[in-house]
């Protein structure tokens, strides 16, 4: 019997300004499971993501978390049902500190086990730059730095928009261990990701987009043995 | 530093530099009237009056990220009330402007949900347009306001009860000083407290966020009801020292001065709004008449000179130093490691 799914999108049609991105999207993230969102530049990745969010006003279709529907809610309720987003391009907060930012993070999320101290006990670097401003980091710290404030939301479902995207093969490996560390802990992940090798190193399921849709959703098992599938509809 | 010690790090104590600065301001501010002549301690009255103003338009403009041309309304609203409570109600100080605050604050209540559904450019029109209308509606409202004629026969103002009116303008200034002052602290504690930290937020990534949790509407509500109290109390200083208010007073001009006293003084921060102000009003008020009324002028150059040799204002001219003359700062937080 497959993992009940907490978060699953039905028939989801998005986009910007008339603009359809998505064209119907179906999707369904097993519960402590991570899946792999991959595709060509322009697919429609990102975009899933923030209207999932609710960073953008879905035009048709369903998001259900935990059962609940969520499609064209405010990010704030989305958030409250227990969805933390790593933005691509990181996204921190420039003006503040990154215990600033942890603070900011804390007073939103819900109660749950993530800690300020177990953040830091998971991301150390963070905690020899607590003083240092978000725009004083470098790109990996501020990788993590977004990791800790959506870690700190306490969210059940992670999503993370190319965490690789610009980072260092060392800071890329770091993320690969703190996405197996959550998912460790219980989380649901959802990794949009351009870097093949991160997204199956820890990926259990694998979705292929293109055009706006899904092409392929697979085991990542699967995914490894098709290989002609998955440079036919990569390019890789 | 220890973990623990940087996450309490916002509850540290004020540096000796500071303190010593913060000490020699507070003199300096107190010897004003015992070394100044009447004229020019009635202007630091006004510059006074003027930088609460600047921290009510900072408050929105620098740190919640919303640029308003509309704070002279709410400064109105405090001013009328200021003086209509001290003519028919009392003419004790603290109840002035704790009525003309509480105006202030209902006004706010009233227009910003309106104000605060735009961001940016849209938000300075909407406050514009609400500056306007407070303007126009105090020109026209003459059995309350006294119309284009203004409100005159304001009893000077009683610091205790019992008290004797203060008008000398030694005292006057003094009165200002310590309201303006408190105010100062009241901002200074709201910006180190957790909202102030997620109003910070809310200029540099509203979206962020939101999808963190925040209602950010919520935050940029209180903090427009916040400022708009803020001006309020402003207004009924200027109520209360001046003991006129006309419908110039809450002008599109004192909103427009308030902005530059910001942008001067530099974006966000609380002592350089408090000092834009001072610039502001001894070039318009003092300088601008030893030459000839030229005080437009004077301000256009001084606006001119801040956005080109002091883009951040003259509260990030230690950064800007900083960046020109760069030192050895070993383990200074600007170091960036490579990713």
């Amino acid at each position: 019997m497959s993992p009940t799914p907490v978060l699953s999108t039905r028939g989801l049609v998005s986009g910007y300004a008339g603009s359809r991105v998505l064209d119907g999207v179906d999707l369904d993230l097993a519960e402590g499971r991570v899946l792999a969102l991959l595709g060509r530049n322009g697919v429609g990745k990102s975009t899933l993501v923030n209207t999932i969010m609710g960073l953008v006003r879905p035009m048709a279709g369903s998001v259900t978390v935990a059962g609940q529907e969520v499609a064209g809610a405010r990010p704030d309720r989305i958030a409250g049902l227990g969805l933390g987003l790593v933005p691509q391009g990181r996204r921190v907060f420039a003006p503040l500190t990154v215990a600033e930012h942890l603070e900011i993070a804390d007073r939103a999320g819900r109660a749950g086990n993530w800690t300020r101290q177990r953040v830091l006990d998971l991301l150390p670097r963070l905690g020899e730059r607590l003083r240092h401003r978000g725009d004083q980091l470098s790109g990996g710290e501020q990788q993590m730095l977004a990791i800790a404030r959506a870690l700190l939301t306490n969210p059940t479902i992670l999503l993370l928009d190319e965490p690789s995207d610009g980072l260092a093969p060392s800071v890329v490996q770091q993320v690969a261990e703190v996405v197996q560390e959550v998912c460790r802990a219980g989380m649901s992940v959802l990794l949009v990701e351009q870097n093949l090798r991160l997204a199956l190193s820890v990926a259990d399921q694998v979705v292929v987009m293109q055009k706006g849709t899904v092409k392929w959703d697979v085991p990542v098992d699967e995914f490894r043995r098709n290989r002609a599938r998955a440079e036919e509809l990569l390019g890789i | 530093m220890s973990t623990d010690a940087g996450l309490r790090s916002r509850g540290r104590r004020l540096p000796l530099r500071t303190a010593v600065l913060v000490a020699v301001v507070t003199v300096l501010l107190l010897l004003v009237p015992w070394v100044f002549g009447a004229f020019t301690v009635m202007t630091f009255t006004r510059a006074l009056v003027f930088a609460v103003l600047a921290m009510s338009v900072n408050l929105l403009t620098g740190v919640a990220g919303m640029p308003t041309l509309g704070q002279a309304a709410y400064f109105g609203v405090g001013a009328y009330t200021g003086a209509l409570v001290g003519i028919h109600w009392s003419e004790l100080g603290v109840v002035q402007l704790a009525l003309a605050t509480l105006a202030g604050v209902v006004a706010a209540v009233l227009t910003g949900p309106l104000a605060i559904r735009g961001r940016g450019v849209a938000f300075l029109m909407i406050t514009l347009a609400i500056g306007e209308i407070g303007y126009t509606a105090a020109g026209r409202l003459d059995s309350v306001t006294g119309g284009t004629d203004g409100m005159s026969g304001i009893p000077p103002v009683v610091v205790t009860p019992g008290g004797s009116g203060l008008v000398n303008e030694g005292l006057i200034y003094y009165y200002v000083l310590v309201v303006a002052a408190v105010s100062y602290a009241a901002v200074a504690v709201l910006l180190r407290s957790p909202f102030g930290l997620t109003l910070r937020g809310l200029r540099d990534n509203e979206s962020r966020l939101r999808s963190v949790g925040y209602r950010t509407d919520s935050y940029a509500l209180a903090a427009y009801v916040y400022a708009g109290g803020l001006a309020a109390l402003a207004g009924s200083l200027w109520a209360s020292s001046q003991r006129f208010v006309a419908p110039g007073d809450l002008g599109f001009e004192i909103s427009a001065l308030a902005l530059l006293a910001v942008i001067v003084g530099g974006v966000g921060s609380m002592w350089g709004a408090c000092l834009g102000a001072l610039l502001v009003v001894f070039t318009r008020d003092y300088l601008g008449q030893q030459l000839s009324g030229h005080a437009p002028l004077l301000l256009g150059i001084l606006f001119v000179l801040t956005v080109y040799l002091l883009p951040q204002g003259v509260a990030g001219g230690r950064a800007q130093w900083r960046r020109l003359f760069p030192k050895d700062h070993g383990g200074d937080p600007g170091t960036v490691t490579p990713t």
